[in-house]
Order: C-alpha cells, then sequence, then structure tokens
C-alpha cells in the first residue's frame, strides 16, 4: 500500500459508481461496499506505516510521490503522509464508514446524497495526503459545495440559512487562507527566483520574521474559522443542527479536523516564529471559546445544539493545544482532533437515531428512551460519557494530555487559562449529564415512545464502529501517541530554530 | 509575398468567405430551410476553426499594419471556438427566425473586426477593427425586431460604444500629436510621460474600460444584456469582452511599458472598483440575465488583476481564464437559452425547483456558477486562483486581500441561484426542457471544458509556451 492516490481515488470511482446505480438498494450498497473497503485501505496505510517505521526508516514524510502539475508556476500534485496524517485518515475512514451506514434510510434524491458524501470524503482524504500547499488548498475548497448541497437540500429547520452561512464563513476562512498561501509563495525562493508550495521545502526556508508576523495570523484565522475559532465560531451551531445527521457527522467530525491540521501542519509548521509571537492571543481566544461554549451549551434545548456548542468547546481545546506549543500539547491537540472526530460522529450519530424515531430533539419533551430503545440510549449516554472526559474513553486521555502540555508553561498567564480550561469539564459534565438523565433516563414522557422500535442493523453497526474507535484510543492511546511523536518532535524542532525561541 | 498573405491572414480570408458564401446564399434563395443554414454554419465555423491549428506563422503583412505572433494565432482560434458554440446554442432560436443569414453576416463581420483589431501593428488598422466589431453589434442586440426592450438596449448600446469610440480617438490623436506616428512598433519609445501623453493615456483606457465595461464605466452593461436576445447577450459577455481583454494583453499593455507606475495605479484602482461594485450590483439583480451581466463586471475585474502583473504569468493566468471563462459561462446561458426559449422565463424566481423538473440542466447550470464562483473541482478554481496569483506576484497585498474578499461574495449570489434550483419550492417549475441536439452538443463541450481543463494543465502550459 504505497500508492496514496488510491486513497482519493478510490471514494472517488466510489462516487461515480454511485451515479451509475439504478435504484436506491444499490446505491447504498455501492456506497456502503466502497467506504468499507476504503476502511480497509486506511488500515492497510496503518499497518505498513508502523512496519516501514519499524524496518527503521526515519525520512520526515513516507510514501511519497510526486509529479508536476503546472510547471509554470511549480505547483505539484505531491503526496506523502506521516503519522498524523495516516491517524486522521483513519479517523476520516470509520467517520464516513459509519456516517454511510447512518444515513440508509434516506429516501430523496438518494443518489445525490451519497454521491455528494463521497465527494466530501475526497476533500478531506486528499487534503491529509497533500503536501503541496496548493494540492492541499483544492482539497480543502473541495468540500464547499458538498457542505452546502447536503445541509440546504437535506437539512432540517432553517436549513438555507444555516447553509448559506456555512458556506460564505469557510469560503472566508479559505480566502484568508489564499492570501496567507500565497505571500507565501512568493517570498520562498528555491533558487534562480523560482517560487514553491511545496510544504516541506518552505519549512526549510527562512520566511523573514516581518513576513512571518504578518501571514500568521491569516494562515491561523483562515484555518481557525474551519475549527471554530472564538469569534469566527457562529457557523458551527447553526450548521450542524441544521444538517443531516450523516452531514453533521461529516462536518464535526471530519470537516473541524482540517482546520486543525491546517493550523498546526500549515500555520505553527511553516511560521514558528509567527506562532511563537501569537501565541499568547491563540490561547486567550481558545480559552474563550472553551468556556463560552461550554455556558452557551448550558442554556440549549436541542439536542443537535447541546452538541454542536460543545463541538465549539471541545475545538477549543484543540487551539489550546496548538497554542500552548509544548510537544505534550500539541500531541494532545492531534489526539483530541481525532477523538472529537470520533466521539462527536457518535453523538450526532445518536441524536439522529433519536429524532428519527421520536421527530423531535428537544430535552424536555423526550424522556425514558433508556426503556423503549435502549441500545441507541446507551449510545448516547456513551457519546456523552466521552464527551465529558470519563477515564477510559478518547476525551479523557486527549484533553488530560492537553492539561498536562499546558500546565508545562510555568507564567501566570499560561497557568490561569489552562485552569480556566480544566474548569470547563465540570461545566461539560452538567450539561452532558442533565440532557442524559432528562432526555435518555427519567419516565416516559410520551406514550407514543412505547412503539418505538431500537436501532436497526445498520444503525447498531455504525454505533459498534464508533464506539470501537473511541474506547481504542480511550485504552490504548500508547499506540497513538507513539505513532504521532516522531512527527510532533519535527514541528518542536522547528519552532525552537525560531529566533523568538523559549 | 503572395504565399504568407494566405498563410498570415487565413483566420480573417476565411472568415470574410464565409461571410460572402452566406451573402451568395442570401441572394440565391436556392436553401430556404433554416435548419439546413444553421448547420451549414456551424460546419463552416467548424473548419475555420481547425484551420486555425495548421500553418502556424508568425509576420507581418502591408508595412506591419497588419501582424500576427503565435499567441495572436492562439487567441483568434479561441474567438473562433466561442463564437462556435454561440451558434450551436442558438439553434432553437434561429430556426424559426426570418433573418438567419443576416444574423450571420452580422455576427462573424464582428468576429472579422476583433481578429482585426488584434492583429493590427498600427492604430489606424484597429480603429477600423475596433468599430467593425461594435457597429454591427447594435444591430444583433436588436435583432429580436418586435421587442421594444430590445431597440432600446441597441440605441443605449450604440450611443454608448461611439461615445467610447470618441474618448479613445482624442486620446489617439493626443498621442500622434506628441510622437508623429501611430505603429505599435515606434510608439513605446517615444512615449516618456509627458503631460499630453498623461491625459492621452487616461484617454485611452478610459475607452477601453467602455468596451470592456469596467466599473465606472459599467452603467451601459446590464440594459443592453436584459434587452439582447440571449444568444447575443452570451457573445457580448464573453466574446467581445475576450476580443478587448486580448488586445489589452497584446497591445496596450508594451504600449505604455514607459508609464508602468501610473498605468499599474489606474489598473489598481479600476480593479477594486470593478471587483466590488460588480459583486454589489450583482447581489440586488431578479432578472438572471442581468444577473450574469453584472456578475461578468466583477470577472473582468478579476482578469484585469491578472493583466496588472504585466508579466508572463499574469498574461497566461489572463487567457487561461478566458478559456475557462467561455465554457463556464456559455455553459450557464446555454441553460438560459433552452429554458427563454421554450417558455420565456427569465427571471431567476422562475427559476426556483428547476432541478426537480431537469434534472441534467440543474446541474449544468450549478457546475457553470460553481466555476463562475472559483469553486473546484470545477476549472474556474484555477483560472481564479492563477489570476489572483498573478496578482500577487507585484506584492501588493491589499489588491489580493480585496479580491479574495470578493469570491466570498461573489459565492453568496451564485449560491443563491443553486439554492433557487435545488431547494426553494415552486407551485409553477419550468416544465421539462431538453433542447435540440445542437445546445445540447455546446452544454457537453462546456461542461467537458468546465470539468477537464483545471485538471489537465495541457492548456495552461500550451498558453505559456506561446509567450
Amino acid at each position: 500500500m504505497t500508492n496514496l492516490t488510491i486513497l482519493i481515488l478510490f471514494p472517488l470511482i466510489t462516487a461515480i459508481a454511485v451515479l451509475f446505480c439504478r435504484n436506491s438498494a444499490q446505491i447504498r450498497w455501492t456506497a456502503l461496499a466502497g467506504s468499507a473497503i476504503q476502511l480497509i485501505l486506511a488500515s492497510l496505510l496503518m499497518h505498513s506505516y508502523y512496519a516501514e517505521r519499524a524496518a527503521g526508516n526515519v525520512s520526515q514524510m513516507l510514501f511519497e510521490s510526486r509529479t508536476s502539475w503546472y510547471s509554470a508556476l511549480n505547483i505539484e500534485y505531491y503526496i506523502g503522509v506521516d503519522g498524523i496524517s495516516v491517524i486522521m485518515i483513519m479517523m476520516t475512514a470509520f467517520v464516513v464508514l459509519s456516517g454511510i451506514l447512518i444515513s440508509w434510510k434516506i429516501e430523496s434524491l438518494t443518489k445525490e446524497f451519497f454521491f455528494l458524501l463521497l465527494l466530501l470524503s475526497v476533500g478531506a482524504y486528499g487534503f491529509f495526503i497533500s503536501l503541496d500547499l496548493f494540492t492541499m488548498f483544492f482539497f480543502l475548497e473541495v468540500a464547499v459545495i458538498p457542505k452546502f448541497l447536503l445541509i440546504a437540500i437535506w437539512g432540517s429547520g432553517k436549513k438555507e440559512y444555516s447553509a448559506m452561512k456555512l458556506a460564505l464563513m469557510l469560503m472566508g476562512g479559505s480566502a484568508l487562507v489564499l492570501v496567507g498561501l500565497l505571500v507565501t509563495y512568493f517570498k520562498t525562493d528555491i533558487g534562480n527566483g523560482v517560487h514553491t508550495f511545496d510544504l516541506i521545502k518552505i519549512s526549510h526556508q527562512h520566511i523573514p520574521l516581518e513576513t512571518q508576523k504578518l501571514i500568521f495570523p491569516f494562515l491561523f484565522v483562515g484555518f481557525g474559522v474551519f475549527t471554530a475559532l472564538f469569534p469566527f465560531h457562529t457557523w458551527v451551531p447553526d450548521g450542524h443542527s441544521s444538517a443531516p445527521t450523516a452531514a453533521s457527522m461529516f462536518l464535526a467530525g471530519i470537516s473541524m479536523k482540517l482546520g486543525g491540521y491546517g493550523c498546526l501542519r500549515v500555520a505553527t509548521y511553516l511560521m514558528p516564529e509567527g506562532a511563537q509571537y501569537y501565541s499568547s492571543v491563540i490561547v486567550l481566544l481558545a480559552t474563550i471559546a472553551i468556556i463560552y461554549g461550554a455556558f452557551a451549551t448550558l442554556m440549549q434545548k436541542d439536542l443537535k445544539y447541546i452538541n454542536a456548542y460543545s463541538s465549539v468547546s471541545h475545538c477549543g481545546f484543540i487551539l489550546l493545544g496548538i497554542g500552548m506549543l509544548t510537544k505534550t500539547a500539541i500531541i494532545g491537540a492531534v489526539l483530541q482532533m481525532v477523538s472529537h472526530g470520533v466521539m462527536t460522529a457518535l453523538f450526532f450519530g445518536a441524536i439522529g437515531m433519536i429524532y428519527d424515531r421520536t421527530h423531535t430533539r428537544e430535552v424536555e419533551k423526550l424522556g425514558g428512551l433508556l426503556k423503549t430503545i435502549p441500545f441507541v440510549a446507551s449510545v448516547y449516554i456513551i457519546a456523552g460519557l466521552c464527551s465529558l472526559g470519563l477515564p477510559g474513553f478518547s476525551g479523557f486521555v486527549s484533553e488530560m494530555t492537553i492539561f498536562m502540555g499546558a500546565w508545562q508553561r510555568p507564567d501566570a498567564f499560561h497557568r490561569i487559562a489552562t485552569i480556566l480550561a480544566c474548569a470547563s469539564i465540570v461545566v461539560t459534565a452538567v450539561y452532558i449529564l442533565r440532557a442524559a438523565g432528562k432526555a435518555v433516563m427519567g419516565p416516559i414522557t410520551n406514550s407514543q415512545y412505547n412503539e418505538l422500535t431500537d436501532a436497526t442493523w445498520t444503525e447498531k453497526s455504525a454505533s459498534v464502529l464508533l464506539t470501537f474507535a473511541v474506547l481504542s484510543i480511550g485504552l490504548a492511546p500508547f499506540w497513538l501517541i507513539d505513532l504521532i511523536t516522531p512527527d510532533t518532535q519535527l514541528i518542536m524542532e522547528n519552532l525552537a530554530r525560531g529566533v523568538l525561541g523559549n | 509575398m503572395s504565399n504568407d498573405f494566405f498563410i498570415l491572414m487565413r483566420s480573417e480570408l476565411g472568415i470574410m468567405l464565409i461571410i460572402f458564401f452566406l451573402l451568395f446564399l442570401k441572394v440565391w434563395d436556392g436553401i430556404t430551410e433554416n435548419k439546413k443554414i444553421l448547420q451549414i454554419a456551424n460546419v463552416l465555423l467548424l473548419v475555420n476553426f481547425m484551420l486555425g491549428f495548421i500553418l502556424n506563422a508568425n509576420g507581418e503583412l502591408f508595412n506591419g499594419m497588419f501582424h500576427t505572433t503565435n499567441l495572436i494565432n492562439f487567441e483568434k482560434i479561441i474567438l473562433n471556438f466561442g463564437t462556435l458554440i454561440i451558434s450551436l446554442q442558438a439553434y432553437d432560436w434561429l430556426k424559426n427566425h426570418k433573418h438567419v443569414i443576416e444574423f450571420y453576416i452580422l455576427l462573424l463581420t464582428t468576429l472579422l473586426g476583433m481578429f482585426f483589431m488584434l492583429s493590427s501593428g498600427n492604430f489606424l488598422m484597429f480603429y477600423l477593427g475596433l468599430e467593425l466589431a461594435s457597429i454591427p453589434l447594435a444591430a444583433l442586440v436588436n435583432f429580436d425586431l418586435e421587442k421594444i426592450k430590445s431597440s432600446e438596449a441597441a440605441v443605449k448600446m450604440i450611443l454608448s460604444s461611439a461615445f467610447a469610440s470618441c474618448i479613445m480617438l482624442f486620446g489617439i490623436s493626443m498621442l500622434y500629436g506628441t510622437t508623429g506616428t501611430l505603429t505599435f512598433v515606434e510608439l513605446p519609445h517615444l512615449i516618456t510621460g509627458g503631460s499630453l501623453q498623461v491625459l492621452s493615456l487616461i484617454f485611452v483606457f478610459t475607452g477601453f474600460a467602455f468596451k470592456l465595461s469596467a466599473v465606472p464605466f459599467h452603467l451601459w452593461t446590464a440594459d443592453v444584456y436584459e434587452g439582447s436576445p440571449v444568444a447575443v447577450t452570451s457573445y457580448l459577455s464573453v466574446i467581445s469582452k475576450a476580443a478587448m481583454v486580448f488586445v489589452f494583453i497584446s497591445i496596450l499593455n508594451p504600449l505604455f511599458e514607459n508609464m508602468q507606475l501610473m498605468w499599474y495605479n489606474m489598473l489598481f484602482l479600476t480593479i477594486v472598483l470593478t471587483i466590488t461594485i460588480g459583486n454589489l450590483f450583482a447581489i440586488r439583480q431578479q432578472n438572471i440575465k442581468r444577473f450574469l451581466a453584472f456578475s461578468s463586471i466583477s470577472q473582468v475585474g478579476f482578469i484585469l488583476l491578472g493583466i496588472s502583473s504585466n508579466s508572463t504569468m499574469g498574461v497566461t493566468a489572463s487567457i487561461y481564464f478566458l478559456i475557462v471563462y467561455i465554457f463556464s459561462n456559455l455553459g450557464a446561458f446555454s441553460v438560459i437559452a433552452i429554458v427563454s426559449n421554450e417558455t420565456g422565463k427569465e427571471n431567476i424566481n422562475d427559476y426556483k425547483g428547476f432541478y426537480k423538473t431537469n434534472k441534467f440542466l440543474g446541474w449544468v447550470m450549478a457546475l457553470s456558477l460553481f466555476s463562475l464562483a472559483g469553486v473546484p473541482p470545477t476549472a474556474g478554481f484555477f483560472g481564479k486562483m492563477f489570476l489572483v496569483t498573478a496578482g500577487a506576484s507585484k506584492g501588493n497585498y491589499i489588491l489580493i486581500i480585496i479580491a479574495a474578499l470578493n469570491m466570498v461574495v461573489s459565492l453568496y449570489y451564485y449560491l443563491r441561484i443553486v439554492k433557487a434550483m435545488f431547494v426553494d419550492e415552486n407551485k409553477e417549475p419550468i416544465t421539462k426542457v431538453t433542447g435540440s441536439t445542437s445546445v445540447q452538443i455546446a452544454i457537453i463541450i462546456c461542461m467537458a471544458g468546465v470539468i477537464l481543463t483545471g485538471f489537465a494543465s495541457v492548456l495552461y502550459d500550451y498558453i505559456n509556451s506561446l509567450m
């Protein structure tokens, strides 16, 4: 499994195959088979990555391949993976497969729905494997059309408003990224005045401090919009709550991680001095997002809004981890990306299952679901416990790592930020337990709920799949940490080279 | 000499032959069936298009009055190609029209004018081509003879066009007064930036801005686009814009080489205004042709952004974008042409629920609009990216920030139409429309272009190699 292009070609072929299917059963099975094989491919990739590293291959990126694309501008289709991208790909494959399983019952415009879902996943896979900034940007934007259409057509509530808001805010983020990338491009010189978009080459170039100070905010805020950086988080609650279940899973699970990955891989890695210069601003904004997200969640009465606002808070941890600029914190941030990806997908999956049956997401109207639909209700509780950071689940591991890393910064400012972020866990516990207690436990509030049927086999498999991911990260985090430590080390070395070095 | 004459001027001679052949058809009155005439015209245009690729030659004729290079030849090929697609897409409209042959004669005359304008080596020749390209256009705008709106549009078009020509001529006369020559080879050395020459630069630039409908000289565009038949609107917004841009690249940019800074500052101001105001006006439009008119104004701003870099990169990016623009804009116009021809509806609100009844055309329209908005995987993304990259090469970051933010605004209004088609409910949606084979061919060519030109870098590399 050394040809990475197959990771984007395969979902693309699946998507095109879906277009040629004749009835909705065929469409569903094609999409399911395609994404299942994609999960196998991702596992194979992870396996061969381990094997390669165990064999002593120490190069920064593995399975690299390089094809000249627009040679006049020195744009290349340059791909390769390191540990961080491998686990992001793995996470994406999990979420995509379970998203397809969850949407088994989509009836209207089935073909378009699965086609767009698969196209969205192509964008994510492509983004995680590309090492050329232009290619990366291309894949970042590929997802715009599917996101907009998925929410606007199959969504609920004020779907048109949410879809437009999401598309425009994300496009605004990309516009900032674009400016940042172009300025970076014209500041590079790999001989004879030739510029480059090559991520690795740029990381060896010395971009002047002034430029870094100018450009870092563009790149970081641009990618930050994707990952709900305060105050650009407002698309998250509307977008997530209006989207159909699978799209919510994709958006929160995969799409928001593109931003975190970009903040780390592009902004922080390429602009080490810029990152140091703005570190306190990032920490400040991230802490606000964490606290604000947690308290805003307290006020929500709709299950999807609860999870959407808590996503703002949880993604704040990713940015906090990156902003702290210590090795442990950055490892924690990567873990949090993966953990939040699968956890929130599970959460939205459970909410979708509840909504499909009860046709309401209001906490007040729900109740006693554990008695009538025990499987769905348990899934919701598992996701909730993971979200509030119960040991044994993935949330605990990643948040704990971030706090440990953050505590390594001894000054008062960072300490206060860390303490505040830790304190938000209590608020998280309040809203999660309250929602679970009211909606899932307790007496049955509506007699119609007695007739509800429990999860179908597709919903069960999706839940089991994601629960497996959540638990394996929670119980054996050292696998992932071993995988990403060398790459984090490289990012740290680049940071230490900066003149502002700590 | 005589061989050169036929080779260098083969595109012009080809068009002239077609014009005379059609005139002969008209007088002979042998073929009365519209469909046959249309097919003949399409085949002839196709032949002329292919003729452009063989026998490449650089050189000049008539003491430098007429010259051609590989780049100019390629630009002519592009214009010819666009005209061919428009002719295919106009099939449904023209098959019942009384004056088909006249339509083609007028259309090809303007094309001929553009060819001469591109190949001109002298301001006199250039002006001749310019007028040949604009006056018949006014007649074309009025080609839906019974519509009052068309006549109004035609009058607006001819008046503003004449006004622009006047201003440009005034500028040219000042250039002649200060330098004593009108040939493009000699002029750049003689232009030193004296005050009269500054004035002439402003006047010539203004004339061009009028023709390109750059802000603040854009107001004629929307009315003319709305009043014209769809085929003419697409011709105006694609071919005649493209020709003007090519002239900008090949003639004006080198001409004022010695007045770089002033040239750049004027472009800077025009770009910012054109992109922003075009976008802001596009948001408020209800008629889909008017909407595309304003959005095309903002696209022109982006093209000027590429040109402003005054480098190979910028020229390549502009030409590349224009090809992508031809594909995407004509894709959208083909759908509009079918709908307008079969139902008479041209309002954006009429397009609500369009996807439920017309799946294929819905996707065609959506892909074209996404390409115009510059969203991947369509070719428009690459086109816009290269233009903005070229614009950034001068290090003017304010310009690219404005351009990048305007891409967000433009996404808003393009998505609004996509939303209307895919999401909104409509009690009386547009019924299932198909269009003739000819239009479908045009659509398929456009869609292939929209999807493929981005991924395959062949086209970009080819343009780059022409420089």
